[in-house]
């Protein structure tokens, strides 16, 4: 025998059994102490539906005897373990992989020979109709600014299956946390093109008041919450939203979308830590494209990417094929129903790769090969798959698709011109909003600023309204 | 369950804002009260915090509380005593150690319309959670142009308590101070305490509330009128603590009693002080401190957090922007020593501001008569 085990035999019996079993019955009694118990269900019941806390409370007569205990398992705080006397490190990586969920492969057919996915014609046609306006839209914008119309502008290429399909399995009733890549989950609700263009010219039509920079889309009637710039904020803030929402006992769920790169941010952690232990309907969606504007994923995280995370914190998840519309849909949909129906978090991590350059500040082919963005581009791209897969079933043509793409393109240049022209938000809008009720110093902030612009009214350029 | 009634889908508010301000105007003056027994009650600043969230959380089913220890533990400093046996773990929620996630996940329940009150332990740990504070939940309403509104309040120690070392000891008043969406308040006394809790967790924006620890235990007397429970006070008013004419003081939270101290002595000496306490660091209520330094001509400024870009200077710059005239005097700022706080009783001593740096630097702005000599 070693040294180390005769120390641990010796403290095992510096305990008396009556001794040991007296100090066990002290800490039941003080634990009950605090009404109502911890162990009953009661505690929680009303909230956190049938997860049962385990404590050093709730102990099997097992323990209690008074025999020098040859347990095979414990009741630990936190939950009964069995032991093993082999030494063995949970590695921290695998051979293999966590299995990817796909059901339409390249050619647009399907793997899997069911009808698991219901989806009829009109909502098929509306979802490839949404990717295909969606990707016109990215056009369009990214050019305006390459033009100098826009100052700024990011695209979702390469993840409209993604944007529309998730938002496809989703009700309108569900909040929406985005990042910023996720534009597609507004336009599937009912944003307009003009409404889009009205807030990338930040002109008087723009619900954000030209407050935000671009792309920073947010519409309370869509239940979509404006876009913030730091990362992975919005996740906790879903969580919390999640918490509302179950104790109104709505029918409704929170999602949140975010990258690769928020997945480092102590927000995830802290996230998805707490929405677990809460027990609140959160859809937890991660959009893997492999970037970090220009941090791959390798240099970002070491496990087997995110969905193995979600084991970690209590929460069930899927990796699932983010090129492939029918199984992110599948996905979305199934999680849905879990997380209402079981008031549980759900983690979805989708691969895919960002077909384009972070934003249009960013170059990606400075960091990566175009061989590679290419091949991503075209032979794994969402919209042509999901094209294929109607075409084959008779729901579109080509007819259909030049058709479609023109009049969207005509509608958006139209939405842009208008945008362009009309006039940016009145001056005096500024103050607004800092507060519920706007406070006196603002007010004569505001009256002192208009009499400047009165006077000096040559100075100022004469098209800003007040 | 509780029955939560919301008036509309999507971001309701629970109790929506046009019934509130007509509460905020209510204030305790002493000729308004009728008919109240004449033995005037006393309670600690402790009571005073735990019946103000007891009583707004019985009103409106949408308060609910969260923060490390509220819960089962009754609060670290016991200010959430009692809450969780009487509303349960729904509504006051115990939390992981995580400020960033706790306070992300409030602002994210208020954004759907629940009005959360967050604990900090001490504000130091809100350093954590400092970009939901700002960028989450102070900055919303205006990025969102009104479409998000967010009825969440921050509260917690803050500044020095005794003996516990340079991070649990820092006055987060001016860094709050200055965030534009943020509402600042600062309470002294039991009442401070009572009203301004009920107001800040009432009002439709972020209201940060910081408290001080040592003031916990204090007792203080209050008027039946603040032991109503629609008793509200006014955001934004300071309160003239001791009426004087010779010079102003103004101070917040521990440091308002200190000042009252520094008068007493300062009488002795003939010297007439009026002391200010601020109640709320923002919006800083300007008219009453100018108003008051046109009357006294003189003005000192009491904090207990570090001098550079503290809540003096702003005092200072406000009262030369509008009362240049009138001072006679240069201002002076009495705050904290610009060293992280050292931990030993003697050092911790000299780091803070005592009563008599107080009536030093009193003296010092009534006798000054010879300028500061310039070098050569």
């Amino acid at each position: 025998m070693s040294m180390a085990s005769i120390k641990f035999i010796k403290r095992t019996s510096f305990l008396t059994s009556s001794q040991f079993s007296s100090h066990l019955h002290r800490w039941i009694d003080s634990s009950s102490r605090n009404k109502p118990p911890v162990t009953s269900s009661g505690r929680f019941g009303t909230v956190y539906g049938g997860r049962q806390l385990h404590t050093a409370a709730s102990i099997s007569s097992d323990q209690l005897s008074t025999e020098a205990p040859s347990r095979q398992e414990l009741n630990f705080p936190g939950g009964s373990v069995k032991f093993t006397s082999k030494r063995i490190f949970i590695s921290g990586s695998n051979e293999e992989r966590a299995h990817c969920y796909r059901v339409l492969n390249e050619n647009g057919e399907l793997v899997i020979d069911n009808d698991l996915l219901k989806i009829t014609k009109e909502l098929a046609v509306k979802m490839y109709t949404n990717m295909a306006t969606l990707q016109v839209i990215d056009t369009i914008f990214y050019e305006a600014q390459r033009q100098g119309r826009i100052s700024f502008y990011l695209t979702t290429t390469g993840e409209e299956a993604i944007n529309i399909a998730s938002a496809a399995a989703l009700s309108n009733n569900d909040f929406v946390f985005p990042q910023y890549r996720e534009p597609g989950v507004l336009l599937w609700r009912g944003f307009t093109l003009q409404e889009f263009a009205n807030q990338l010219f930040g002109n008087k039509h723009d619900y954000g008041k030209g407050r935000q920079m671009h792309v920073h889309y947010g519409s309370k009637k869509h239940n979509y919450v404006t876009v913030s710039s730091p990362i992975a904020t919005q996740i906790p803030q879903a969580v919390g939203a999640a918490y509302s929402m179950k104790m109104e006992k709505q029918d409704s769920c929170t999602i949140t979308y975010f990258g690769d790169g928020s997945s480092s941010e102590g927000d995830f952690h802290a996230g998805l830590n707490f929405s677990a232990v809460m027990e609140v309907p959160v859809i937890f969606f991660c959009r893997n494209n492999g970037w970090a504007i220009s941090t791959p994923i390798s240099d970002q995280l070491r496990g087997d990417g995110i969905v193995v995370r979600g084991k970690a914190y209590g929460i069930p998840s899927i990796r699932v094929d983010g090129n492939d519309a029918l199984a992110v849909y599948s996905a979305v949909y199934e999680a849905r129903k879990m997380a209402i129906e079981n008031q549980t978090p759900v983690l979805i991590e989708a691969l895919t790769y960002r077909v384009g350059h972070h934003s249009t500040s960013d170059d990606s082919t400075k960091y990566r090969p175009v061989d590679e963005i290419e091949w991503w581009r075209n032979d794994q791209s969402p919209v042509k798959r999901f094209r294929k897969w109607i075409e084959n079933k008779g729901w579109w043509s080509n007819d259909n698709e030049s058709q479609h793409r023109s009049n969207i393109r005509k509608e958006l240049a139209q939405a842009v011109q208008n945008a362009e022209r009309t006039q940016k938000p009145p001056v005096a809008d500024m103050f607004n909003n800092v507060y519920d009720v706007s406070p006196k110093n603002l007010n004569e902030q505001k009256e002192s600023l208009r009499k400047t612009l009165k006077q000096h009214a040559k100075e100022y350029p004469s098209n800003v309204p007040w | 369950m509780f029955g939560i009634v919301r008036q509309n889908v999507g971001g309701a508010r629970g109790l929506s804002s046009q019934g509130l301000n007509s509460m905020v105007r209510l204030r305790p003056i002493a000729s308004v009260i009728r008919n109240y027994s004449s033995a005037t009650k006393e309670m600690t600043v402790r009571d005073a915090l735990n019946s103000a969230l007891d009583e707004e959380m019985a009103a409106d089913p949408n308060v609910y509380v969260m923060g490390e220890e509220v819960g089962e533990y009754q609060g670290a400093y016991k200010i959430t005593k009692g809450l969780l046996d009487k509303y349960g773990p729904e509504r006051v929620v115990d939390t992981p150690i995580t400020e960033a996630g706790f306070a992300g996940i409030g602002v994210g329940s208020a954004y759907h319309g629940l009005r959360p009150v967050i604990e900090f332990m001490t504000f130091n740990f809100s350093m954590q959670a400092i970009d939901h504070v700002i960028n989450s939940a102070a900055k919303s309403n205006y990025m969102s142009a009104g479409q998000i509104n967010v009825p969440i309040v921050f509260r917690g120690p803050n500044g020095p308590a005794a003996g516990v070392g340079a991070q649990h000891s820092q006055c987060y008043g001016a860094w709050y101070g200055s965030v534009p969406g943020l509402k600042v308040l600062v309470p002294y006394s039991s009442e401070d305490a009572r009203g301004l809790l009920k107001a800040a967790i009432r009002d439709p924006d972020p209201v940060v509330f910081l408290e001080n620890e040592l003031l916990y235990g204090e007792s203080f007397p209050v008027s039946a009128e603040a032991l109503d429970s629609s008793f509200c006070l006014p955001i934004g008013k300071a309160k003239i603590e001791r009426e004087g004419k010779d010079i102003t003081i103004t101070a917040f939270s521990k440091m308002v009693g200190y000042a009252l101290k520094a008068a007493e002595i300062l009488e002795k000496d003939g010297i007439n002080a009026e002391v200010i306490n601020l109640r709320s660091i923002r919006p800083l209520d300007r008219a009453t401190i100018n108003a008051s330094v046109r009357k006294t001509n003189r003005l000192v400024t009491v904090e207990e957090g570090f001098p550079q870009h503290g809540i003096g200077a702003e005092i200072c710059a406000s009262v030369v922007e509008d009362s240049f005239g009138y001072l006679d005097a240069p201002v002076e700022r009495v705050a904290g020593a610009d060293v992280p706080t050292p931990y030993a009783a003697n050092l911790e001593r000299m780091a803070f501001p005592q009563i008599e740096d107080i009536v030093r630097a009193a003296k010092r702005v009534c006798y000054r008569s010879v300028p500061l000599a310039a070098t050569a």
